[in-house]
Protein backbone atom coordinates (compact mmCIF):
# COMPACT_ATOMS: atom_id res chain seq x y z
CA UNK A 1 0.00 0.00 0.00
CA UNK A 2 2.70 2.45 1.20
CA UNK A 3 4.64 1.66 -2.27
CA UNK A 4 2.13 3.83 -4.20
CA UNK A 5 2.59 6.94 -2.77
CA UNK A 6 5.48 7.90 -4.76
CA UNK A 7 3.30 7.39 -7.58
CA UNK A 8 0.62 9.54 -6.40
CA UNK A 9 2.42 12.41 -5.38
CA UNK A 10 4.37 11.97 -8.88
CA UNK A 11 0.76 12.34 -10.56
CA UNK A 12 -0.31 15.01 -8.40
CA UNK A 13 3.20 17.31 -9.00
CA UNK A 14 2.41 16.70 -13.16
CA UNK A 15 -1.20 17.34 -12.75
CA UNK A 16 -0.22 20.74 -11.20
CA UNK A 17 2.79 21.55 -13.67
CA UNK A 18 0.25 21.04 -16.27
CA UNK A 19 -2.12 23.76 -14.69
CA UNK A 20 0.85 26.17 -14.16
CA UNK A 21 1.52 25.60 -17.84
CA UNK A 22 -1.85 26.41 -19.15
CA UNK A 23 -2.07 29.82 -17.13
CA UNK A 24 1.30 30.82 -18.82
CA UNK A 25 -0.49 30.15 -21.79
CA UNK A 26 -3.31 32.69 -21.16
CA UNK A 27 -1.50 35.44 -23.30
CA UNK A 28 -1.02 35.01 -27.09
CA UNK A 29 3.06 36.16 -28.38
CA UNK A 30 2.83 39.26 -30.13
CA UNK A 31 6.58 40.28 -29.15
CA UNK A 32 8.54 39.09 -32.36
CA UNK A 33 10.61 41.21 -34.74
CA UNK A 34 8.56 40.46 -37.51
CA UNK A 35 5.30 41.76 -35.92
CA UNK A 36 7.31 44.33 -34.77
CA UNK A 37 8.10 45.81 -38.20
CA UNK A 38 4.46 45.46 -39.30
CA UNK A 39 3.03 47.60 -36.08
CA UNK A 40 5.76 50.00 -37.30
CA UNK A 41 4.91 50.63 -40.45
CA UNK A 42 0.77 50.19 -39.79
CA UNK A 43 1.81 52.53 -37.59
CA UNK A 44 3.49 55.22 -40.30
CA UNK A 45 0.60 54.67 -42.45
CA UNK A 46 -2.25 55.37 -40.48
CA UNK A 47 -1.61 59.23 -40.62
CA UNK A 48 -2.35 58.75 -44.33
CA UNK A 49 -5.07 56.35 -44.07
CA UNK A 50 -6.81 58.48 -41.01
CA UNK A 51 -8.18 61.26 -43.57
CA UNK A 52 -9.91 58.85 -45.64
CA UNK A 53 -11.62 56.95 -42.56
CA UNK A 54 -13.42 60.07 -41.76
CA UNK A 55 -13.92 61.17 -44.98
CA UNK A 56 -15.80 57.55 -45.81
CA UNK A 57 -14.04 56.93 -48.73
CA UNK A 58 -12.33 53.62 -46.84
CA UNK A 59 -14.25 51.31 -45.07
CA UNK A 60 -13.22 48.11 -42.24
CA UNK A 61 -14.19 44.95 -43.94
CA UNK A 62 -15.28 41.88 -41.81
CA UNK A 63 -12.59 40.02 -42.63
CA UNK A 64 -10.21 42.48 -40.77
CA UNK A 65 -9.05 44.50 -43.86
CA UNK A 66 -10.12 47.65 -45.56
CA UNK A 67 -11.45 47.98 -48.93
CA UNK A 68 -12.51 51.14 -51.00
CA UNK A 69 -16.15 51.82 -50.03
CA UNK A 70 -16.79 55.03 -51.76
CA UNK A 71 -14.51 56.65 -54.62
CA UNK A 72 -16.40 59.39 -55.45
CA UNK A 73 -15.35 61.55 -51.98
CA UNK A 74 -11.48 61.09 -53.31
CA UNK A 75 -10.43 63.46 -55.56
CA UNK A 76 -9.52 61.83 -59.14
CA UNK A 77 -5.68 63.00 -58.61
CA UNK A 78 -5.57 60.80 -55.69
CA UNK A 79 -7.43 58.05 -55.94
CA UNK A 80 -4.62 55.66 -56.99
CA UNK A 81 -2.84 56.94 -53.88
CA UNK A 82 -5.87 55.60 -51.86
CA UNK A 83 -5.49 52.71 -53.53
CA UNK A 84 -1.91 51.91 -53.03
CA UNK A 85 -2.20 52.54 -49.62
CA UNK A 86 -5.60 50.34 -48.85
CA UNK A 87 -3.29 47.74 -50.87
CA UNK A 88 -0.42 48.17 -48.98
CA UNK A 89 -2.33 48.33 -45.50
CA UNK A 90 -4.19 44.96 -46.29
CA UNK A 91 -0.44 43.37 -46.95
CA UNK A 92 0.87 44.32 -43.87
CA UNK A 93 -2.75 43.49 -41.31
CA UNK A 94 -2.16 39.57 -43.78
CA UNK A 95 1.59 39.68 -42.46
CA UNK A 96 0.05 40.74 -38.99
CA UNK A 97 -2.27 37.80 -38.56
CA UNK A 98 0.07 34.99 -40.38
CA UNK A 99 2.91 36.28 -37.97
CA UNK A 100 0.87 36.12 -34.67
CA UNK A 101 -0.21 32.71 -35.46
CA UNK A 102 2.99 31.66 -36.69
CA UNK A 103 4.54 33.11 -32.97
CA UNK A 104 1.89 31.08 -30.86
CA UNK A 105 3.06 27.82 -33.07
CA UNK A 106 -0.35 27.55 -34.25
CA UNK A 107 -0.23 28.69 -38.13
CA UNK A 108 -3.97 27.42 -38.50
CA UNK A 109 -5.54 29.98 -36.06
CA UNK A 110 -4.68 32.77 -38.90
CA UNK A 111 -8.43 32.96 -39.63
CA UNK A 112 -9.21 33.09 -36.20
CA UNK A 113 -6.68 35.94 -35.41
CA UNK A 114 -8.11 37.87 -38.34
CA UNK A 115 -11.93 37.41 -37.30
CA UNK A 116 -10.75 38.77 -33.71
CA UNK A 117 -9.45 41.52 -35.49
CA UNK A 118 -11.98 42.41 -38.04
CA UNK A 119 -14.13 42.54 -34.93
CA UNK A 120 -12.15 44.86 -32.71
CA UNK A 121 -10.88 47.10 -35.42
CA UNK A 122 -14.23 48.01 -35.91
CA UNK A 123 -15.14 48.22 -32.28
CA UNK A 124 -12.30 50.86 -31.46
CA UNK A 125 -12.92 52.53 -34.33
CA UNK A 126 -14.01 56.16 -34.12
CA UNK A 127 -17.59 57.73 -34.80
CA UNK A 128 -17.73 58.48 -38.22
CA UNK A 129 -16.09 56.25 -39.94
CA UNK A 130 -17.29 53.37 -42.11
CA UNK A 131 -17.26 49.77 -41.67
CA UNK A 132 -18.78 46.49 -43.11
CA UNK A 133 -21.49 44.62 -41.32
CA UNK A 134 -22.05 40.95 -41.08
CA UNK A 135 -24.69 41.17 -44.05
CA UNK A 136 -22.11 42.82 -46.08
CA UNK A 137 -23.44 46.30 -46.26
CA UNK A 138 -21.52 49.46 -44.89
CA UNK A 139 -22.44 51.35 -42.24
CA UNK A 140 -20.99 54.45 -40.31
CA UNK A 141 -20.12 54.12 -36.40
CA UNK B 1 -0.06 -6.03 -3.40
CA UNK B 2 1.34 -6.54 -6.79
CA UNK B 3 -2.59 -6.20 -8.83
CA UNK B 4 -2.57 -2.62 -6.82
CA UNK B 5 0.50 -1.50 -8.23
CA UNK B 6 -0.53 -2.31 -11.57
CA UNK B 7 -3.54 -0.24 -11.15
CA UNK B 8 -1.43 2.64 -9.57
CA UNK B 9 0.87 2.26 -12.37
CA UNK B 10 -2.25 2.34 -14.79
CA UNK B 11 -3.39 5.12 -13.28
CA UNK B 12 -0.45 7.62 -13.04
CA UNK B 13 -0.30 6.92 -16.85
CA UNK B 14 -3.86 7.40 -17.57
CA UNK B 15 -3.76 10.87 -15.56
CA UNK B 16 -0.43 11.93 -17.95
CA UNK B 17 -2.47 10.53 -21.00
CA UNK B 18 -5.65 13.27 -19.73
CA UNK B 19 -3.00 16.45 -18.60
CA UNK B 20 -0.90 15.69 -21.74
CA UNK B 21 -4.13 16.02 -24.03
CA UNK B 22 -5.62 19.56 -21.43
CA UNK B 23 -1.50 20.46 -22.32
CA UNK B 24 -2.13 20.35 -26.39
CA UNK B 25 -4.00 24.03 -26.79
CA UNK B 26 -6.46 23.49 -29.44
CA UNK B 27 -8.81 25.52 -28.97
CA UNK B 28 -8.32 29.02 -29.97
CA UNK B 29 -7.91 31.43 -26.89
CA UNK B 30 -10.48 34.00 -28.33
CA UNK B 31 -9.89 35.92 -24.81
CA UNK B 32 -6.31 36.45 -24.97
CA UNK B 33 -6.44 37.10 -29.20
CA UNK B 34 -9.16 39.97 -28.08
CA UNK B 35 -6.83 41.41 -25.80
CA UNK B 36 -3.76 41.06 -28.06
CA UNK B 37 -5.98 42.84 -30.90
CA UNK B 38 -6.83 45.64 -29.06
CA UNK B 39 -2.67 46.33 -27.61
CA UNK B 40 -2.12 46.30 -31.01
CA UNK B 41 -4.62 48.33 -32.45
CA UNK B 42 -4.14 50.93 -29.58
CA UNK B 43 -0.52 51.09 -30.89
CA UNK B 44 -1.14 51.29 -34.36
CA UNK B 45 -3.96 54.07 -33.78
CA UNK B 46 -1.89 55.16 -31.09
CA UNK B 47 -5.40 55.13 -28.72
CA UNK B 48 -4.66 56.41 -25.17
CA UNK B 49 -5.26 53.64 -22.83
CA UNK B 50 -8.82 55.01 -21.48
CA UNK B 51 -10.07 55.17 -25.11
CA UNK B 52 -12.79 53.01 -26.33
Amino acid sequence: MNRAIPYLLLLALFLLSQVVYADANANLEVNTPAIASVKQSMQDRHAQLVTYYEGGAVGFTKDGLLALRDASVVPLAQRQAVNALISAENQDRNVLYREIARANNHPEWENNIRTTFGQRWIKLAKAGWWYQAANGSWAKK
Amino acid sequence: MRKFLLYTNLSVLFGMFLSACVTINIYFPAAAAEKAADKIIGEVWQLEETEE
